[in-house]
């Protein structure tokens, strides 16, 4: 039997061979586990427990749970050559519909978001996550793109910042954030991974930095933490770099191993003979350290010393500006988020209170929780936004580590099998997608649960499938089932 | 060149394990994340349950305080408390809220200070109800009530207050104010707010009266708003109420106590001989019990504080004076005991005593006189002859010292010198010298002469009026007394052992019965004939107090009737010069009133002589409380 006639065969055989069901499986699980979460955390003493009750927001979910699993049928139906083929339009339509929103929006919490139709308040940026994961992957399957190319990594940028510009002029810099979530499937299409350690570098230098402003480091050193861990981490990066791309691990010695060396030797004589403020001495190192590579470039002839050099320079000017960018390009409310979180601010009533409030949910979960319906921190609205971005505590609260290890669980199975699905493609297209798909998961994923247990910054984006809201779940949905409806084409004859 | 393609593929392919592995670690750091919070600790739980359960405390009703007759003297009064939380309150039209409360805008500003003051009000906190003003009465609160809604914050607690039937006998019953900071450290069961007997029987019995608070766990939304009992009220606690109290006063007997001691400084005690219950207890001035209930109780005590006559004090057990004539009653039975006199010794008494240049004076009786006539005639000189033999009597006593404290120690025994036991707050010890005492203040150097006064019930010898009734129960017993006390019974609870057990003198039944002789002499041909009468046996003595600040005390200590004792009297007026005229008709209207259950005609209109007799000025309240 030819592979041309299993093919035909099996497209013969229907749709339904071809259908991942293990994923199927995982999403209908996790959406039960979800609806169960959303009981807990809406349940109201006053009209106790009838969860089908569509004036209340458990029966609501199991609306949009419903229409969820119709929309996933619908779109198992449909051709992916279809959607494929309409990616850019389906994506300019929401470019449209994005940029429109701020301006038909009502204002909920100062986010600009949320558009009326008809009852129903439906949230756009939900859904632009899949359309600008088609238009990408589009873009990339087009023939001739190379993502190392600038050029083409620039294309590839732009068709993912459009929406981003406009989702933070709806005011929901949370929803921008999960954008960034493209650098991870950019990545396994090769960019080169410096340029998303770099991004990595960034986050560690500012929330260091940050963290640490204000904390000597040691008790009545006239140097802050903050500065010197970050000067520190950028010579060891440095040398770190140098090491991995270079030939030569002399140099890559002397500039770890001389550098923090000196940066010892200072801090050992500010501690015990005059202190003094040992980031100078840092300063100089680093400053020596960048001009001795700039001239191994030049006598070399060498980029990959001007690249280091140029990343170590980044990296002062980056972290240098981070206080600029915190005090005066970021708004207040997120200023304090990251105060919060990073423990700047004692807040118990405010921000800090959420994240209080959510610790202490999870943490009288215990190993098997409260049981179903019995968490009182959930259920007296001690926590914020429990049923939406703090759903997770319901989960800790009344189904303990063991729940939480499975839910946990479940998603880490469903990403990987998502890469799994996503490496089996036949084209660029569909793995573009897939890899859209799953770090948009992960992305999710990492921020939600994060935050929820006290780990990342307070950003205000659901867990996909637990969160209430017909919006972000019925976006989950199509972002899922268009995959999976290309997944279950990948059979059919190579073009 | 497909090679090199391929080999960029499947490099590029490596990265999945990449992307794969980032998933894995963050759910594995979660997953530790999620142990440490949920396992490793209990804090988060308790910290939940401080959040959910709200544990509020029922208030038991406190007991009831009734006379020995079952008439009811005490009882609670639903009042409310008016409560405030500060973060919710934001927003109220103050103006309105004064006016609801009847309060002033000054009043009002002075008082959230107060509240936020941590130094005043330690357990502050803008989040919880603190006490804004305390016990609206019904009509307060039901004015307030109906405008309630328009003062977000602003709670009601329901609360109760003592009432008091009478205006009598205010300072047995006490009173109840709130804790105060001693209070919550000695105690835990107390919180900053609880109310506490801070006198009288309210305070000597706050642990039977007060009950048991009881817990209602309630569960707590985070706004503070209650969602229903947890469990349906399973692991609630109810309060358990404090227990009833009978008193053993009389309250007719108190009544016209008080009525007749209107005007005079001074106190009336009334004891029954067979039990130690104490019948009666004035001390005037007295002031209406109903002054010290509700918000008013500051000023009231303030008032009362600055009356120079200080009605707060508790004259009957805090007043310590020197006892007069009543005290040789326990000089004849001391001496009779330690034989230095029989009741057929004379002594002389030639107006007065004596010897060696020192005088004591005295009225003109009979004289030489054995004991029985030398108590009816209060005979100083006898009882001063009859001290100096004891103290000089060296083959009994090697040295004087000896003697004293054999004295003291007769006097001890009859309930001097320290304090009976009552069950009441503050009663004092009075005074009796030992040879210590004297030996300090004389340097060693002093004999019977120099300490003759104590003989006749005067110099250093204080006692209070509940010691001197006591005497007279102690006589009228012939020898044996129960411990004064104030509670006859305590609702399903047996009263202190120390009020049921009888305590023995070192004295003899049969020397008792001589001095109850004198006694019925004193009252059928002494100095108390004022109050003899047909109906029953009266056995009294009189006491003409000397007082170095003004006129003598009038004092009289009795007990009726003679062979079946039913009330053993002390009454005891400051500055009412002899005993006979203050002392001995009021001590025998007393007795007649608690006798006979009323006063006769003739009685009737000497009460209202005595009654408008005053001794003193009363203090004027009015003018003077600004």
């Amino acid at each position: 039997m030819s592979a041309q006639q299993s093919n035909t065969q099996r497209k013969g055989a229907g749709l339904l061979q071809s259908i991942d069901w293990l994923t199927v499986l995982l999403y209908v699980v996790l959406l039960g586990m979800g609806w169960m979460s959303v009981c807990g955390a809406t349940y109201d003493f006053d009209q106790a427990g009838n969860f089908f009750d569509f004036s209340t927001r458990s029966g609501m979910q199991i609306v949009w749970i419903g229409t969820s699993l119709l929309l996933a049928m619908l779109l198992l139906m449909t051709d992916d050559r279809l959607i494929e083929s309409l990616s850019y339009i389906i994506y300019l339509l929401f470019v449209v519909v994005l940029f429109a929103t701020p301006f038909l929006a009502h204002d909920i919490k100062g986010s600009l978001s949320w558009i009326k139709v008809g009852s129903f308040s439906i949230q756009p940026a939900e859904f632009a996550k899949f359309a600008t994961a088609l238009c990408v992957a589009k873009v990339m399957s087009a023939s001739g793109f190379t993502v190392t190319r600038w050029r083409d990594l620039l294309i590839a940028c732009l068709v993912i910042m459009v929406p981003v510009a406009a989702i933070i002029l709806q005011k929901e810099t949370g929803s921008a954030l999960v954008y960034l979530s493209f650098f991870l499937m950019l990545y396994r299409e090769g960019m080169a991974g410096s340029i998303l350690f770099a991004g990595i570098s960034a986050v560690v230098y500012f929330v260091v930095g940050v963290r640490f402003s204000e904390v000597p480091v040691w008790n009545g050193a006239p140097v802050a933490l903050g500065p010197y861990l970050v000067l520190l981490f950028i010579q060891l990066f440095t040398g770190g770099m140098l090491w991995l791309y270079t030939e030569r691990r002399a140099v890559a010695r002397q500039v770890t191993f001389g550098g923090v060396g000196i940066m010892a030797l200072a801090t050992l004589f500010s501690r015990f003979v005059i202190p003094f403020n040992v980031v100078w001495v840092q300063l100089g190192v680093c400053a020596f350290s960048i001009l001795y590579l700039l001239y191994l470039a030049l006598r070399d002839r060498l980029l990959a010393y001007l690249y280091i050099a140029l990343f170590a320079m980044g990296s002062l000017a980056f972290h240098y500006s981070a206080d600029f960018v915190l005090n005066d390009v970021l708004q207040p409310h997120q200023q304090t988020r990251i105060k919060v979180l990073l423990g700047l601010e004692d807040d118990p009533r405010g921000v800090g209170y959420n994240v209080i409030q959510a610790k202490i949910a999870i943490g009288s979960g215990g190993l098997r929780g409260k049981g179903f319906l019995n968490g009182t921190q959930t259920k007296l609205k001690y926590v914020p936004e429990q049923d939406t971005d703090f759903i997770f505590c319901t989960v800790g609260e009344e189904e303990g580590f063991l729940g939480c290890a499975i839910v946990l669980l479940l998603f880490l199975t469903l990403i990987l099998r998502l890469i799994h699905l996503a490496e089996r493609q036949p084209y660029t297209f569909g793995r573009v997608y897939g890899y859209c798909v799953l770090s948009i998961f992960l992305f999710h994923l990492f921020i939600n649960v994060g935050m929820v247990l006290g780990l990342t910054p307070v950003i205000g984006i659901p867990l996909p499938f637990f969160s209430y809201g017909g919006s972000s779940l019925w976006g989950f949905t199509i972002l899922l089932f268009i995959f999976l409806r290309i997944d279950a084409g990948r059979y059919r004859l190579q073009r | 060149m497909n090679d090199c393609i391929m080999t960029t593929k499947y490099e590029l392919e490596k990265r999945k394990y990449v992307l794969g592995g980032a998933a894995i670690l963050i759910v594995v750091v979660y997953l530790v994340r999620l142990f440490s919070l949920q396992m490793l600790s209990d804090d988060f739980k308790r910290n939940a349950d401080s959040n959910a359960f709200l544990k509020r405390i029922q208030f038991p009703a406190r007991g009831s305080i009734t006379d020995r007759n079952g008439k009811l003297l005490v009882y609670n009064q639903p009042s409310y408390d008016i409560m405030v939380v500060m973060t919710e309150q934001t927003g109220v039209d103050t103006l309105d809220l004064c006016q609801s409360l009847g309060i002033t805008r000054d009043w009002y500003d002075r008082r959230m200070a107060e509240i936020k003051d941590r130094s005043r009000n330690p357990g502050y906190s803008r989040y919880t109800q603190q006490l804004f003003m305390s016990q609206l009465s019904s009509e307060e609160f039901s004015r307030f009530q109906e405008k309630l809604f328009r003062f977000p914050g602003f709670y009601v607690q329901k609360r109760s207050t003592r009432q008091y039937q009478y205006s009598h006998a205010a300072h047995i019953l006490g009173d109840v104010g709130e804790v105060n900071p001693a209070d919550i450290k000695s105690d835990d069961y107390y919180q900053p707010g609880d109310y506490i007997g801070k006198l009288g029987v309210e305070r000597s019995y706050e642990r039977q009266l007060r009950g048991v608070k009881g817990t209602e766990i309630l569960l707590r939304d985070a706004r503070g708003r209650i969602k229903g009992r947890y469990q349906e009220g399973r692991f609630d606690q109810p309060p358990v109420p404090g227990k009833n109290l009978t008193l053993s006063i009389d309250l007719e007997l108190q009544a016209l106590g008080e009525r007749l001691m209107q005007g005079k400084l001074g106190s009336i005690v009334a004891i029954e001989p067979k039990t130690g219950e104490v019948l009666c207890m004035v001390s005037s001035p007295t002031y209406d019990p109903r002054m010290m209930v509700g918000r008013q109780r500051g000023t009231s005590n303030i008032i009362l504080g600055q009356d120079p006559h200080k009605p707060l004090l508790n004259r009957a057990i805090m007043g310590q004076y020197p006892p007069g004539s009543t005290f040789k009653t326990g000089q004849a039975l001391t001496l009779l005991q330690e034989g230095i006199i029989t009741p057929a010794t004379p002594y002389p008494c030639s107006r007065g005593f004596h010897y060696k240049g020192l005088t004591v004076g005295c009225h003109g009786h009979g004289s030489p006189l054995p004991l029985v006539p030398a108590i009816a005639t209060s005979c100083n000189g006898y009882f001063c002859w009859g001290l100096y033999h004891m103290f000089n009597n060296r083959r009994k006593y090697p040295r004087v010292q000896d003697a004293m404290t054999t004295w003291k120690d007769y006097m001890v025994s009859m309930g001097f010198g320290y304090p009976l036991g009552i069950d009441l707050p503050g009663e004092k010890r009075g005074m009796i010298p030992n040879a210590t005492y004297y030996d300090k203040a004389y340097r060693g150097s002093w004999n019977a002469l120099t300490v003759i006064s104590i003989a006749i019930g005067q110099g250093e010898v204080n006692l209070t009026p509940l010691q001197i009734a006591n005497l007279g129960a102690t006589i009228a017993n012939r020898g044996y007394f129960y411990t004064p006390h104030v509670v006859k019974e305590i609702q399903d609870e047996a009263l202190d052992t120390l009020y049921t057990r009888p305590r023995y003198t070192m004295v003899d039944r049969e020397y008792y019965d001589v001095v109850v002789q004198g006694m019925r002499a004193a009252v059928t041909g002494g100095t108390c004939r004022g109050a003899n009468n047909t109906w029953y046996e009266v056995c009294g003595k009189t006491g003409t107090a000397q007082n170095p600040h003004g006129q003598d005390h009038s004092v009289f200590m009795g007990f009726a009737p003679k062979d079946d004792p039913q009330i053993a009297i002390c009454v005891y007026v400051e500055n009412g010069h002899y005993g006979a005229t203050f002392g001995v008709p009021i001590g025998a209207l007393m007795m007649e009133q608690y006798l006979r259950g009323s006063l006769c005609e003739a009685s009737e209109l000497r009460a209202q002589q005595f009654e408008t007799t005053h001794l003193y000025k009363p203090y004027d309240y009015v003018s003077t409380a600004e």
